[in-house]
């Protein structure tokens, strides 16, 4: 597999400031150069991405070896991932983060708290699969208590419920955002620009970020061969939207961008568009063979070497961790394939709901935020 | 004595005031115009969306989650077909998470025929919405109904599904089918909560005292009670039927009329008690013929029912063609008409195995 000959040059971090329409007083053009972050948050990154990549790894393997029936997953984009999930305001509720993600975010939950556990059982469709009861694909989470929607198929319908969400987070006051999230591909779909046009009607701007993880791949067809559009993110400039183009390979400066656009998503309660640039490091799915791609960068691999250079952590560190997160992944998987099956006589539970769900947990936030003089 | 549409608004009213809704939002549903057909004007929380259904279906799911309670309005039923993929979400989003999320929207539209609405203001639904697993489904046939299924609809922790049939928005109750707490003078209620013509920007509506009367979802009405032939029909053609019922009467053809109301989950009870009274049943609707729902009625029926059966059960629906011609005498053509209708009921009452 070649890379496409799409290559839009990331931008640094105060080019991409320059993509914004408007700036914010509380803005300044900070570069990773200038704002080096702590020692234990960049072994605490490294931790996740190095555990999120080998958990996508065990994924593949069960799949290769009958314990399950599809991969699908994000293998490359630890980066970007691990920064955004640090990042989130996890919890239930409107004065929280909403997540409306894809099937690649495995590791922007497992830097929410995720237990990796959840995701073998799900691959393994067994009951105990706490996203779906075994009902849907590896890769296809859904956590209420932590305001995870539940992620789905069909390419880009997140885009158009996220403004459902942000509009209510808008309405409550409070700093919980909306953040969205999908492929480059996808934004072929009418529901991006849904999402463009819905989050910034005059006077009714949302919370929301936008991300787009631009792999430059739609399963086999090269993005250039697509889309004329130089930057995916110039197509939020004419909403008036705030944009930026970022090196998603690169976690600190993801943990930069990702936390300078969220303070201002989450004090001027406006939208912004983030394209992070990520490779695809085991191709689509297992349809496509799900084998490691040797030609595009690795960012788990660039960020070791890194972290080697700076005396952060060493080669010997490093290995030790692998082999520990490798056997417990791999003694997860041994216990999970001995779990029980959904029985077929469930599948008819829960197609209606019978109290309201979310209803009730809304009233219960307000409560907590009346509470507390929100 | 309030029109369909006008119900529709006291109900919308209603759950803004007591029952939780937040947002009842589409394509000029807020001021000025109020939603084309009228149905949500001096709403406090009705507002206009960009003109785009995926928008809507999807920010109305959002909003849902959210734990709001959104009403949102797709203008004509014709333009609801490119959201379909978000509906099936809507209906999917408690099964496919295994009961971790419940999905609690409405969603409006008008529906059908009888307003010379052409090729995209005269679709049907039912026949697709009732394919979409995990809505409840509901299409009222008078303004009490309208307005009693409307409050369950915004009370259900699901998403429901709202088919208003066009024609008959802006027909009265008939007597004795009032709203309790309207007015009985229909011009002193029009006073009361129609927006007035040209600049409304100061006007505000005077709410009747409309009480919490809930229309359970799943529960039939029998319009007119018979012992030949029962007829399962809704919306619109309940009328029709019910009148073609009564142009039999002095043939000695006595013809029962059930108002499905809801097509999901449906009232089986009634209805099989009925068929298994008189023996025979027809199914008339709007739709387009192929894939009905009525032709789901009728397996069921055959199923169930076959060894008290003494016609064949019978489907009158919609021409399957890809819409419906303006001209009279297309729109005839396409969909089922009274005489028609009362040609095959005296057909199915007289017919011997």
């Amino acid at each position: 597999m070649s890379t496409s000959s799409y290559q839009p040059a990331p931008r640094s971090d105060a080019e991409a400031l320059d993509d914004t329409t408007e700036k914010s007083g509380n803005e300044r053009n900070v570069t990773s150069a200038d704002a080096a972050l702590a020692p234990e948050l960049l072994v605490r990154m490294h931790d996740l991405m190095l555990k999120a990549r080998l958990l996508e790894e065990r994924l593949i393997r069960m799949q290769k070896q009958g314990d399950g029936y599809f991969w699908i997953g994000g293998p490359g984009e630890e980066a970007f991932n691990v920064p955004l999930g640090m990042l989130v305001d996890r919890g239930e509720g409107v004065f929280h983060d909403y997540l409306h993600l894809h099937y690649r975010s495995s590791a922007t939950l497992l830097a929410m708290g995720a237990d990796p556990v959840d995701a073998l059982r799900q691959m393994k469709n067994v009951a105990s699969d706490p996203y779906s009861g075994g009902r849907n694909f590896a890769g296809h989470p859904s956590i209420r208590k932590w305001n995870v929607v539940p992620v789905s198929s069909p390419i880009e319908v997140q885009y158009s419920m996220a403004p459902g969400t942000a509009y209510a987070q808008k309405r409550a006051g409070g700093h919980g955002i909306t953040i969205v999230t999908g492929g480059d591909a996808g934004t072929a779909e009418g529901d991006f620009p849904t999402c463009l046009v819905w989050t910034s009607r005059p006077g009714h701007e949302l919370p929301v970020l936008i991300i787009v993880t631009n792999n430059q791949w739609g399963i086999s067809t090269a993005g250039a061969t697509q889309h004329g559009e130089k930057r995916i993110s110039d197509r939020g400039k004419a909403f008036g939207i705030k944009c930026m183009t970022i090196d998603g390979n690169d976690p600190e400066n993801s943990y930069h961008q990702i936390k300078r656009a969220m303070d201002y998503i989450r004090t001027e309660r406006k939208p912004v568009l983030m394209e992070a640039m990520v490779s695809r490091l085991y191709g689509h799915s297992s349809s496509s063979g799900a084998n490691y791609v040797q030609e595009e960068a690795d960012c788990l691999m660039t960020f070791e070497k890194k972290l080697e250079e700076r005396g952060i952590l060493t080669r010997a560190h490093i290995d030790e961790l692998r082999a520990k997160y490798t056997q417990e992944l791999l003694d997860a998987s041994k216990r999970v394939r001995e779990e029980a099956q959904p029985e077929g006589s469930t599948i008819y539970d829960h197609v209606f709901a019978e109290t309201n769900i979310v209803g009730l947990a809304a009233a219960k936030s307000r409560a907590t935020a009346n509470g507390r003089g929100n | 004595m309030a029109t369909m549409v006008q119900a529709i608004r006291m109900a919308l009213h209603v759950g803004e005031e007591r029952l939780g809704v937040t947002d009842v939002f589409g394509e000029d549903v807020g001021p000025p115009l109020g939603g084309v057909f009228t149905a949500t004007q001096g709403l406090k929380t009705a507002w206009n969306s960009p003109l785009d259904e995926r928008g809507i279906i999807g920010t109305a799911i959002g909003l849902a989650l959210a734990g709001q309670c959104p009403v949102a309005e797709i203008q004509f039923v014709d333009y609801v077909f490119n959201t379909i993929d978000l509906l099936k979400l809507a209906g999917g989003m408690s099964w496919s998470s295994n009961g971790d999320w419940n999905c609690p929207l409405v969603v409006m539209t008008p529906v059908g025929s009888g307003i010379h609405g052409s090729i995209y203001h005269s679709h049907s639904f039912d026949g697709m919405a009732t394919h979409i697993p995990g809505w409840k489904i509901v299409m009222p046939s008078t303004p009490r109904d309208a307005y009693g299924l409307m409050l369950s609809a915004i009370k259900d922790p699901n998403p429901v599904m709202f088919l208003a049939p066009k024609a008959l928005l802006r027909a009265k109750a008939a007597p004795g089918e009032e709203i309790p707490g309207e007015p009985a003078d229909e011009r002193q209620l029009s006073k009361m909560i129609d927006a007035p013509l040209g600049d409304r920007s100061q006007w505000t509506p005077q709410w009747p005292d409309t009480p919490d009367m809930f229309i359970p979802i799943g529960e039939a009405r029998t319009v007119r009670k018979g012992r030949d032939l029962t007829v399962v029909t809704y919306g619109r053609m309940v009328a029709v039927c019910t009148k073609a019922a009564e142009e039999l009467v002095s043939e000695g053809v006595d013809v029962e009329v059930i108002d499905l109301r809801t097509l999901w989950p449906y009232d089986w009870k009634t209805l099989k008690e009925s068929i298994e009274r008189t023996s025979r049943l027809l199914v008339v609707n709007e739709d387009t013929e192929v894939t009905n729902f009525g032709e789901h009625i009728i397996r069921r029926t055959v199923e169930e029912c076959f060894y008290v059966l003494s016609s064949p059960p019978k489907l009158l629906a919609g021409a399957a063609v890809p819409g419906i011609g303006l001209a009279d005498n297309l729109e005839h053509a396409s969909v089922p008409q009274r005489a028609g209708i009362a040609k095959t009921m005296r057909e199915l009452a007289q017919h011997q195995p």
